[in-house]
């Protein structure tokens, strides 16, 4: 390891985009400073931030050695090709796509169908969540059998899959609708709590309570 | 070099999506069996090929069916080494992997929603996506080739439609974009593009694609969704 190696992740507390980040760094064990960002008011986004993500001005970023990079995944397909340990993708071509595919199936579905589940007025909310509850059954078909999707230890597409893992049930909790039910999704249930008990993952969860609130906060009263 | 690959492709002939796999293909000089599908009456092929998406393209190499052009085009990089599509820099990966998604999500679904909406709706889109065609325009600066330098890359093949594109798109939509005089970089690119041996004289024709596109954005109306989705 390159022990001059500069690491900085500018995240925020409660975004699942931010918590994949630094999961896939302590996976690695790649030491890192963590600067926390307000992104819930503008204004307060530091003046860094807003250097190194000009284009979106998001957390996260990752600056490795002065360089920035945007984008969970992009971040996280940049971590797998520079520290070797613990790999998140595999090796195989094939079995690598079918990992990006998920990972993209992720963000580019099941996030957009959870949030409008979640944070839709109240008389659109019962279609969201069927929408929400097709997304999961096909994303349970990804695990086929395995502990994880990455097979025995997590992968790209169990960091990616972070919001189902821990947010999604909170959600659940404060909108009383089923998304993630153990009866109809039982592989992908089962998966839920192997992610949250890991103990890497333990490290990168932010605290249920604060998130509660935010959520309670967010969703549009019954 | 190991005898015949087995590569199909299933595509559309109008899919901009298509078109990316098509060129990374002919760079690597990969031969492949094209299959066109009518994505209106879908074969059973394709439905058991893509069950999730059902949608075009699809590549299929020794049997394994893969699916999204982003994520074809990094297998057809990782499959066949020679002629690289993306840089070997990690933080050179990162930047065209980066821009490549602003630039689907950005330009790309901006311009089309531009095209099939009306009024405020597509006022606000074409804004949006000439605010991000500047952004596109200051990564060419300076580039005196391709985005992808001497030769072109990943970031060229994702942006490459709207060379041939985005002209049509402007004249069924009735809207301006790509102006030359305010993005003098990406017209110079937009040639260069159009000269490229492996892009030249592989469009769909012109004239039918003003015909699809122009029934396609009617019928999706002021709510464009996920069709032309990667």
């Amino acid at each position: 390891m390159d022990m001059g190696d500069e690491v900085k992740v500018f995240g925020s507390w409660g975004s699942p985009f931010s918590r994949r980040v630094e999961l896939a760094l302590l996976l690695k064990g790649v030491p890192y400073e963590y600067i926390e960002e307000d992104i819930f008011v503008f204004e307060n986004k530091s003046p860094l931030l807003l250097q190194y993500n000009p284009v979106h001005k998001k957390v996260p970023v990752l600056l490795h050695n002065g360089k920035p990079i945007a984008e969970s995944l992009v971040i996280l397909e940049y971590i797998e090709e520079t520290w070797k340990a613990n790999p998140i993708l595999p090796e195989d071509p094939y079995d690598k796509a079918m990992a990006r595919f998920w990972a993209k199936f992720l963000d580019d579905k099941c996030l957009p169908a959870i949030r409008k589940a979640a944070f839709s007025p109240e008389n659109e909310r019962e279609e969201a969540a069927e929408e929400v509850r097709d997304c999961l059954k096909t994303l349970e078909s990804a695990l086929n059998g395995k502990r994880f999707f990455g097979g025995d230890a997590i992968g790209m597409v169990d960091i990616a899959a972070n919001f189902v893992g821990f947010w999604l049930r909170i959600i659940q909790e404060v909108t009383g609708e089923e998304l993630l039910s153990v009866e109809k999704l039982p592989e992908l249930f089962k998966w839920t709590e192997e992610f949250v008990s890991c103990s890497v993952v333990k490290k990168c969860l932010p605290p249920k309570d604060k998130v509660l609130d935010v959520v309670k906060a967010r969703v549009a009263p019954k | 070099m190991a005898g015949e690959e087995e590569v199909k492709l299933l595509g559309f002939w109008v899919s901009p999506f298509v078109l990316r796999v098509e060129w990374a293909l002919k760079i690597k000089g990969v031969k492949y069996e094209y299959i066109e599908e009518d994505i209106f009456n879908k074969s059973s092929l394709l439905q058991q090929l893509n069950p999730l998406y059902k949608k075009v393209p699809v590549l299929v190499h020794h049997g394994k069916v893969i699916a999204e052009s982003f994520v074809i085009l990094e297998y057809i990089d990782e499959t066949w080494k020679h002629n690289p599509l993306l840089p070997q820099d990690p933080h050179q990966r990162a930047m065209a992997r980066f821009w490549a998604i602003f630039a689907e999500q950005q330009v790309f679904e901006g311009a089309w929603n531009a095209l099939c909406s009306q009024g405020e709706a597509k006022q606000r889109a074409l804004q949006g996506t000439i605010d991000s065609m500047e952004k596109i325009e200051g990564q060419l600066q300076g580039k005196e080739q391709f985005l992808g330098g001497e030769s072109i890359g990943y970031l060229d093949i994702i942006l490459g439609w709207i060379s041939y594109y985005l002209e049509v798109w402007e004249e069924v939509g009735s809207m301006k974009i790509m102006d030359p005089v305010t993005f003098p970089a990406t017209a110079a690119w937009m040639k260069r593009l159009l000269q490229h041996p492996v892009i030249k004289g592989g469009w769909p024709p012109r004239e039918k694609m003003v015909v699809y596109f122009h029934h396609r954005s009617k019928a999706l109306g002021s709510s464009p969704h996920g069709w032309l989705r990667v």
